[in-house]
């Protein structure tokens, strides 16, 4: 229920209440943006038809730096 | 999509919380944890390095009491058009499920989202029509924004909306279950932010990570945990960043806080837990399925209802039992003839455990 997809934005409906998703594989839908503030070619997690959050790789990337950071000091 | 993988941080990881020696139970509540801890192995892996994971009760489908289902069944009897997410309408009611009274005629339709369902409503201006609104926050808003933008008026829901951390303090609270840490959903974290768990670390030094949903996710997730609990500490950290902000999505709270207020609520196999449901405000009563036909409603309104002979749904929702100790489990139980809503839902851990078990 939870369940969020990843999908890039690939344009706006006039209207900017939707925006068509592109869940990769060739598999697109609509979905509604207006709870995010999120640009063409951002990704976002779907949930139920809604954007609820724009992702952010710099984020992720440096999660995973830090991870790699803090165990190399603890083994040392 | 930017891939996670990474073996050797994985590796590193697994064989740190190894060196640790540690004896915990954490739990989570999230379908799509689970489902990552257990199509990965992890589940296994973990309990290895001496840490048992439960799920606790993360899925809305599972969490919703016979008594709603059977209310919508009632509604549907009574010629609304009631619709609903794929899962819900499987799961078994007292009587039937909402998926089986088809055959008597009633038109119960499944749909991917609530803006769906206002489709039909447009399309079927003489019929009414109501959706069955089930999920934590992370689906409330999409809930509060369609009733914000003035939907057709045979259009109305029925708020079965329920929110976390007030389950996790009921569960704290009840103590038959000792949770050394707590791994908290990302997607209800990504609209709730990491304010709101604040209160159980404080108040019953329990640590708590917000995390992600790719096997790296949770392992880092747990090993924050760890270092929580070895330094005994107790936070709220966020091993989610690239979803979950400190505040949350503001927009997402914002229409919910318009849209609904605070009820106390039944969850299945809890007591009524306080403040944990969101029931819709008297603003937009012409649009609560509950007020729009309380005289239909009415005829069950004070009837129990019970659940399912021999289920154990609500041991297993409070974390007292995995689906394996559940007697009825891959028995009498099973995806296609299921008995109790968590081998319905794809996000129960009996569903779970069941699809990955037989492969």
């Amino acid at each position: 229920m939870c369940l969020a997809i990843p999908g890039k934005i690939i344009e706006f409906d006039k209207n900017k209440e939707h925006a068509t998703i592109d869940y990769g594989e060739g598999t697109r839908r609509k979905a509604n943006v207006t709870l995010v503030k999120a640009k063409i070619g951002e990704y976002i997690l779907v949930h139920a038809g809604f954007a609820i959050e724009v992702l952010n790789e710099k984020e992720a990337k440096e999660t995973l730096k830090l991870f790699r950071e803090m165990l190399s000091m603890e083994e040392t | 999509m930017f891939s996670l993988n990474d073996k050797k941080l994985a590796d590193d990881i697994i064989s740190e919380i190894k060196k640790s020696k540690v004896k915990l139970k954490f739990m989570h509540v999230c379908g799509t944890h689970q489902d990552t801890l257990v199509k990965n192995g992890l589940d296994v892996l973990f309990k290895k390095c001496g840490i048992e994971i439960c799920q606790g009760p993360g899925c809305p489908v599972c969490v919703t009491t016979t008594k709603e289902i059977e209310e919508m069944i009632l509604l549907a009897k009574n010629g609304k058009i009631v619709t609903s997410f794929g899962d819900m309408i499987n799961v078994p009611g007292e009587t039937n499920s909402l998926l089986n009274i088809r055959t008597e005629g009633c038109d119960v339709r499944t749909v991917y989202g609530i803006e769906d369902a206002v489709e039909i409503a447009k399309n079927n201006k003489d019929k009414e029509i109501v959706f069955m609104a089930v999920g934590f926050e992370t689906t409330a808003p999409t809930t509060a924004s369609v009733l914000l933008k003035n939907p057709p008026d045979n259009f109305s829901v029925f708020s079965c909306h329920r929110t976390i951390p007030e389950a996790l303090k009921a569960i704290i609270e009840m103590g038959e279950i000792k949770i050394d840490g707590l791994i908290e959903p990302g997607h209800v974290s990504t609209i709730i932010g990491t304010k709101p768990y604040e209160f159980l670390s404080k108040d019953y030094h329990v640590p708590q990570v917000v995390a992600g949903f790719e096997p790296i996710d949770i392992l880092m997730g747990v090993w924050m945990l760890v270092e929580q609990i070895k330094n005994k500490e107790a936070f709220v950290k966020n091993e989610y960043s690239r979803a979950v902000h400190e505040e949350g999505n503001v927009k997402a709270q914002k229409v919910i806080n318009e849209v609904f207020e605070k009820e106390d609520k039944k969850w299945r196999g809890f007591p009524v837990i306080p403040c944990s449901g969101l029931a819709l405000r008297s603003k937009f009563k012409n649009y609560d399925a509950s007020k729009k036909y309380e005289d239909i409603l009415q005829e069950i309104f004070d009837k129990e209802f019970s659940e399912p002979p021999d289920c154990r749904c609500g041991e297993l929702l409070r974390g007292l039992l995995s689906p394996s100790d559940c007697p009825l489990f891959g028995q009498a139980c099973k995806p296609e003839t299921p008995v109790g809503p968590c081998m319905v839902s794809i996000e129960g851990s009996c569903n779970i455990g069941y699809r990955y078990l037989k492969k």
